[in-house]
């Protein structure tokens, strides 16, 4: 799960990691009220977004003179934000961050992740902070400290220490930077975290060492553990369509193209989706019933797929095994009567009882085309985006 | 012959008194598989379908010399329970959890070092040796005895895979998912090793899919130690960065993991990569008879 800067930065203090004075805003008048209390000269208005590249989309924006503020948040607030990172409906802005703005001298990385081969935290440092981690991998790998940690006995302080060296920094930052280290680590731990970054940790002009921006990300498996965590969950950021699967226990996701698809399992969804593209055609969505699913599951997954606009046919690729087919078709029946579906839909069905699950399909008297493998599914879904005739059940 | 599981196979089932491990117990041992024990603490002494359940693992397996377990426990509880399996001696762990924490796959994998055991799992089908045993959720039915061994991250489409395959009269010998989730257990090279040195398998097929480095990983291992052909699919070409689909281990960040890098991986590797997921039952039939080579 995903959390704001001003809550990941919350969260940061909590650990005794030092951020720029602050306050957030949902108004132009809260906005100026938060820069009166900050006083000082200059002001930073960040748009509360769940994604990144804010800076480059105006964002971000740095205020010289308090009169201008009010103007500017109301210039923010209420907008969509459309940056590299987003989808091009962007994210809408209903929270800024009014921050005081620092002399900076110096921009540090700092962030931890999991290793998947190696099952352990591993912390990432460079000295070159402010770009994407990724990039600089990629680029400079000579620049990445990484530091692996042993889960059993945890950060140790001679990492820290090799961490701050590596930096290259004045040693009279030795302190706060080991300290920053081992806060973020033990939030890292205790928050369940997947991704906790300082990206960039400063220095200011003034030596102070503060998190200009923070990531947090947390586990959503360990959420039942986090209530504090889940409560910061701010659903204007998500996709409304996947908000309501999500009620359902369905795994949806809107894409660009028109046709809809409900699998059971998330690689046999991807696969299917990728079958779609390979006939010429573009999925609308990925829609993950779970590798059990039920005809109440398939009967909410109809739903999610009629409310996208964009969705012109329904593919349906239920591979059952152990579930049996004749329930599982009885369901689609239901739910195609029950919402009067009037677009072409192919279903491919497999699993126990199958003759019989075709067989109820065919009966319905509905305008189902019955696919008798993944294969002869694809062709039949190829046919119908091209407009080619269609043979209906 | 097959790995991990054989008709010597004894399955302990870890929550045999909930709705899953009940339902697949009884799936199990429909199929053939010696499930020779539950456990369900506090329901000791009240036998599942003629099967003894006992309180803790160490207690079943003193008692039936379970050398197996599939572990149906709720997420919370479930890191748990894999360790008493391995701590009571367990060998093979079959976790079908999905949704546990990645801390707490942290913990079990740093609990098992140095330890006997080997995890499969968490958030799989589990792992069928077909005709001898099958530890899992997959349907038995779907599958046939033979000489070809797959290794997947995913369900439903390794059923599909299968299916494909048991359709052209192509038999398996074992079918092994390693999960879906970011830290698991055996990982794909783990298995590929096992099949390599397998008498009973002649061909790999490896079903992965975007996120992480398990198949990058996978062809590096090829390179340099397999003899026996290996036919991979990946899903998720079409899938946004950024996204997780499904599957926890199922995301693109930064662009790496996409599909494309990890077909050009395997390709360059010398794997015959099948873009069509439909198609990967005729390019196996290909392979084993000789039509295709590289």
């Amino acid at each position: 799960m995903k959390i704001h800067e001003y809550q990941a930065k919350k969260i940061l203090q909590d650990y005794g990691i030092p951020v720029p004075r602050g306050q957030i805003a949902r108004t132009d008048k809260e906005a100026l009220q938060v820069a009166r209390q900050l006083a000082g000269g200059r002001f930073v208005l960040k748009a509360q977004i769940h994604a990144g590249g804010r800076g480059k989309a105006g964002g971000i924006k740095v205020i010289d003179r308090i009169e201008d503020v009010g103007r500017a948040a109301w210039d923010m607030l209420g907008k969509v934000l459309v940056t590299a990172q987003t989808a091009e409906e962007g994210k809408p802005v209903r929270t800024l961050l009014v921050e005081e703005v620092l002399e900076i001298a110096k921009e540090i990385y700092l962030g931890i992740v999991v290793d998947r081969q190696k099952a352990c935290p591993v912390i990432l440092a460079s000295a070159e902070g402010g770009v994407e981690i990724e990039r600089l991998a990629r680029e400079r790998p000579d620049r990445v400290i990484a530091e692996t940690i042993d889960p059993a006995v945890g950060l140790r302080p001679f990492q820290a220490n090799r961490i701050f060296y590596g930096l290259g920094l004045d040693q009279s930052l030795a302190q706060p930077v080991m300290a920053t280290i081992i806060g973020l680590y033990r939030l890292f731990i205790e928050k369940d975290c997947s991704l906790a970054e300082i990206n960039p940790l400063v220095v200011t002009e003034q030596g102070n060492l503060v998190a200009l921006d923070a990531k947090i990300t947390v586990d959503d498996n360990a959420l039942f553990r986090h209530p504090e965590i889940a409560g910061l969950r701010d659903i204007s950021q998500e996709d409304p369509l996947e908000v309501e699967a999500a009620k359902h226990n369905l795994n949806y996701i809107k894409l660009k193209g028109n046709v809809g698809c409900m699998v059971n399992g998330a690689g046999l969804a991807m696969a299917t989706m990728d079958l779609i593209k390979l006939v010429g055609a573009e999925p609308a969505n990925f829609l993950d019933v779970g590798g059990g699913a039920t005809s109440q599951m398939v009967k909410e997954g109809f739903r999610i797929l009629l409310y996208d606009k964009d969705v012109k046919m329904i593919f349906i690729n239920i591979f059952g095994g152990i579930l049996r087919c004749d329930t599982l078709a009885q369901g689609v029946v239901e739910a195609a009567r029950e919402l009067v579906i009037d677009l072409p839909i192919i279903v491919r069905l497999e699993g126990t009882n199958v003759e019989e699950g075709r067989r109820i399909l065919s009966e319905s008297g509905l305008a189902f085309t019955v696919a008798s493998g993944l294969a002869d599914a694809a062709l039949k879904v190829g046919e119908i985006a091209k407009g080619g005739p269609v043979g209906r059940a | 012959m097959s790995i991990l599981v054989n008709s010597d196979t004894k399955v302990v089932v870890q929550g045999i008194t909930g709705r899953e491990g009940a339902f697949h117990a009884g799936q199990m041992m429909a199929y053939g598989t010696r499930v020779v024990a539950g456990v369900s603490p506090g329901k000791a002494g009240q036998p599942f379908d003629g099967i003894p359940v006992f309180n803790t693992v160490r207690d079943a397996v003193r008692a039936t010399g379970a050398n197996a377990s599939a572990v149906f426990v709720p997420p919370r509880f479930a890191a748990d329970a894999v360790m008493e399996a391995m701590e009571a001696g367990i060998q093979t762990v079959v976790c079908l959890t999905e949704g546990i924490p990645t801390l707490d796959m942290i913990a079990v994998r740093q609990y098992m070092k140095g330890m006997n055991s080997r995890l499969i799992g968490p958030n799989t089908p589990g792992v069928i040796s077909p005709g001898y045993c099958k530890i899992g959720v997959m349907a038995g039915y779907i599958h046939r005895r033979g000489r070809v061994g797959i290794t997947s991250r995913s369900g439903t489409l390794t059923y599909e895979v299968v299916d494909q395959l048991t359709k052209k009269g192509i038999g398996q010998s074992t079918c092994v998912g390693i999960g879906g989730d970011p830290v698991i257990g055996l990982n794909f090279v783990d298995v590929l090793e096992m099949f390599e040195h397998d008498e009973g398998t002649d061909a790999v097929v490896i079903i992965g899919e975007i996120g992480g480095t398990a198949e990058e990983d996978a062809a590096a291992y090829f390179r340099t130690h397999m003899t026996k052909p290996v036919i991979a699919f990946i899903a998720g070409i079409t899938a946004p960065p950024g996204r997780r689909m499904g599957h926890a281990g199922a995301i693109i960040s930064g662009g790496k993991g996409t599909a494309e890098e990890k077909m050009r991986a395997l390709e360059e590797a010398g794997i015959f990569v099948v873009p069509d997921p439909a198609g990967v039952g005729d390019v196996v039939s290909d392979v084993l008879s000789g039509r295709r080579r590289h």
